[in-house]
């Protein structure tokens, strides 16, 4: 028998990998799978408390985060793709077209 | 120590380290690999909690068609190490003990004022029968709207991945 809380703090450490990966990462393909990884964060969170108040709703949500996520990953990797066409670099900071 | 409680933490080991091991590896193939493992390690996770169907859905779609894409990705930009710039040297510095503290206060908050009571292995089956019953009458408008999602997201992707010339070329037409 684990507690929920344990579940709701792996939750929260993922995400919060997740956050540090987004802010301190320079590479734009690894800062895109550190949002995947607060994906997985949320979804781990939507399914213990799933388990936890008997709701099957919870369950069926993740669906819908996969689903988007899926869309996100398809349309997020063509922008990178054309970012690299058009600036050759995957480096977020020369990427800086609109910096003043 | 109950045998659910010892698979608990040794998936959720895999799932941190995993994590952890993202943030280190300056390389993005070897971040990839280890975002698989995690992905993997919650696929473990959501089978303890009797989630058998959104397991099997993780890894299949998760951890098989969305890594494979970006591993596809990464082959096709042939991306190398990343740079780092002073700025972002700067953002590790403030960044990694910022969320050293985050997590820690975030874990302590949780831990303290949360309910203890234990969530039981497979306490909520969820079997496809039970999950689509839901899905295809209580949720049947999201699910036709996220159908359309899909569409839109497939032609904005064709349409952001084609080569510019391409497109100029079926205007000619």
């Amino acid at each position: 028998m684990v507690p929920l809380s344990y579940y709701l703090v792996l939750s929260g450490i993922l995400f919060a990998c997740g956050v540090t990966g987004f802010l301190i990462k320079r590479n734009i393909i690894t800062i895109f799978m550190s949002i995947e990884l607060m994906l997985n964060g949320v979804n781990l969170s939507f399914v213990a408390f799933a388990a936890h108040w008997h709701a099957l709703a919870g369950q069926v949500f993740v669906f819908f985060v996969m689903v988007v996520a899926a869309a996100e990953a398809a349309v997020g990797l063509a922008i990178i793709i054309a970012v690299y066409r058009t600036r050759e670099t995957l480096n977020v900071d020369q990427v800086n077209l609109l910096k003043l | 120590m109950s045998l659910h409680l010892i698979l608990f933490l040794a998936f959720g080991a895999v799932c941190v380290a995993g994590a952890v091991n993202l943030l280190a590896q300056t390389h993005p193939i070897n971040s990839a690999l280890s975002l698989i493992a995690v992905m993997a390690a919650l696929a473990g996770e959501y089978l303890l909690l009797g989630a058998e169907f959104v397991a099997a859905v993780q890894v299949i779609v998760y951890a098989g068609a969305i890594m494979v894409l970006f591993v596809f990705t990464i082959m096709l930009l042939n991306a190398g190490e990343e740079e780092h710039t002073r700025g972002s040297r700067v953002a590790i510095m403030l960044g990694v003990p910022g969320m050293l503290l985050g997590s820690i206060l975030v874990a302590w908050v949780v831990l303290r004022h949360s309910g203890t009571e234990p969530v039981a292995a497979g306490a909520l089956p969820g079997d496809p029968q039970a999950i689509a019953q839901l899905l295809f009458h209580e949720f049947l408008l999201p699910f036709e709207i996220t159908s359309v999602l899909i569409l839109i997201a497939i032609m904005g992707a064709v349409v952001l991945a084609s080569k510019p010339e391409a497109v100029q070329k079926r205007k000619e037409h």
